[in-house]
């Protein structure tokens, strides 16, 4: 279901981690947002790469997925909070009984989905555990 | 403003159903509301419909103007708008219904919901689904809407004291609610082992966790106060309407296990009623999932974070108890029809407080509340009606 301009167009985020920090309040944006909810017009939006590494806030395993996740499952899935404080959605390599909350994650560069209708195999960030 | 009433209500039975389409199931819940509320079509003034996804259930968008067309209302000619916020479009659209009343710019208003889902495959239905979190950077990633929400188990159970029996028991109860309601989806009673038996969804809930798949329709009917008499003898009274809003996705929340938006705008309809947790005779909270009704529970402010397990285990929450959830079986029992779930439970809450519910009559119920969710909270509509 996702289109190809869609996609590509978050590519350096997804395979980077590029996301955004607002100089005025110094807070950081992962998935990117070009308007800090803070300091609004006031705010003054950076680009920034994050280092990657991370903690786990909370996880589950997805044993039904939809049709493009279907041949992965299961798979485990998790909410991030990277070193520099955003959080964000993220699947964990992993084995199911290895996820646990506060598990330390740094990023690697993994498959994501494959799209059946298009073909098109897209790529991205997951996390597995330890530090870089 | 002015003070607004229901005088009409109607819902389809909730299920597979393969022999009605779209068109069959509002028309059919339409009826029944102008039936109940003695209302001429000619009267009406103007339709909201949530609805959250036609376009991916049965490929059909611009189902407002449909349903007045098949309503038999397209030479009236009268406005009739959709209303979408994923699940909880049809708490919205009882509350735009309310607000096109109480202003003072229309008079009968009909506020309707309706979703036909079983007509595409579980992938699709699953991804249709997903659409109601963040579909960039959640379901990109492979989040499905059950995975989400357990997400939020997971985060729940690590915090507080809830068992997997506990969470079990939300299911139970509101089966036993659903085998007492003619419309529900599910007429069969469980146990706490039917439960923890069934197969794993997203860990640590399981396929009975979980709302089902369902088509289904309801329709309510709305008019001033001081107009009410001359349609029913029964009216019942909109006391407060609030919605909030938060977060698209579930990881920029403040708080993974608190739905804020259910916090304010339970605050906000508490006040605009004057009323307090104690004085609600029941409510129909948004049980998509068993652990959303524990967090629904607490973040409205009927007990404090970490309780709604021990409450629903003691039976605080169940018929007979002191505050009866989800008697009309709920989410999980009764069917989620996405944009019908909304309207169904206004419906409930209505035939609660004319002492209409049969089986599952709460006694004496006097004021009743609605709680609907969008996704994983990033919509909440929550009403508070009254006799
Ligand atoms: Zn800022």
């Amino acid at each position: 279901m996702s289109s190809v301009a869609r996609f590509w167009r978050k590519i350096p985020q997804r395979y980077n981690l590029v996301g955004t920090r607002c100089a005025t309040c110094g807070r950081y944006f992962f998935p990117p947002r070009n308007l800090c909810p803070d300091c609004r017009r006031a705010g003054k939006i950076v680009e920034h790469r994050f280092a990657g590494t991370g903690t786990v806030v909370t996880y589950t395993v997805i044993r039904t997925a939809s049709e493009q996740f279907e041949q992965m499952t299961p798979y485990v899935l998790a909410v991030v909070q990277l070193d520099e404080g955003p959080r964000f959605t993220a699947q964990l390599v992993c084995r199911p009984e290895e996820a646990r909350i506060g598990l330390r994650v740094r990023p690697v560069f993994r498959r994501i989905s494959a799209d059946g209708e298009s073909g098109v195999i897209h790529y991205g960030t997951k996390f597995a555990p330890g530090t870089p | 403003m002015r003070d607004v009433a229901v005088i009409g209500i109607g819902c389809t039975p909730f299920g597979e159903k393969w022999g009605s389409s779209f068109r069959d199931l509002f028309v059919q819940a339409g009826t029944m509301a102008l039936e109940d509320a003695g209302v001429a079509g000619e009267e009406i003034g103007a339709m909201y419909v949530g609805n959250m996804s036609a376009g991916r259930f049965i490929e059909q968008e611009h189902v407002g103007a449909l349903i007045a067309d098949y309503a038999g209302l397209a030479t009236a000619h009268i406005p009739s708008t959709r209303v979408e916020a994923a699940c909880a479009s049809g708490g919205l659209s009882f509350r735009q219904a309310f607000i096109a009343v109480a202003s003072g710019l229309e008079e009968i208003v009909v506020a309707a919901g309706v979703e036909k889902m079983t007509d595409v495959g579980t992938g699709v239905s699953v991804d249709a689904l997903a659409g109601a979190a963040d579909r960039e950077w959640e379901g990109f990633v492979g989040a499905t809407f059950p995975g989400l929400y357990a997400m939020i188990a997971t985060d729940y159970m690590n915090r507080y004291p809830l068992t997997r029996e506990q969470l079990a028991q939300v299911a139970v109860k509101n089966h036993y609610n659903g085998a007492r309601n003619p419309i529900a989806q599910f007429s069969q009673e469980i146990t706490i082992e039917t439960v923890l038996s069934s197969s794993l969804v997203a860990d640590p809930l399981r396929l009975f966790d979980c709302s089902p798949i369902t088509d289904g329709a309801a329709a309510v009917v709305l008019a001033p106060l001081e107009r009410a008499r001359e349609y029913t003898d029964t009216p019942v009274r909109v006391l407060a309407s609030a919605q909030a809003s938060d977060t698209i996705a579930l990881h920029d929340r403040r708080d993974i296990s608190t739905l804020d938006a259910t916090v304010a705008a339970g605050k906000r309809a508490f006040e605009m009623a004057q009323l307090s947790p104690r004085d609600i005779d029941l409510v129909e909270v948004h049980d998509c999932f068993t652990i959303a009704e524990i967090c629904a529970i607490e973040d409205l402010g009927f007990c404090r974070k970490g309780e709604a397990g021990r409450l629903t285990e003691e039976g605080v929450t169940a018929l007979g108890g002191d505050l009866p959830v989800n008697t009309s079986g709920g989410l999980k029992a009764c069917g989620h029809p996405v944009g019908a779930t909304g309207i169904k439970q206004v419906c409930e809450v209505v035939q609660q407080l004319r002492g209409e519910a049969g089986r599952r009559q709460v006694d004496g119920a006097r004021i009743g509340m609605t709680h609907n969710v969008g996704g994983t909270g990033a919509t909440v509509a929550v009403h508070i009606l009254g006799v």
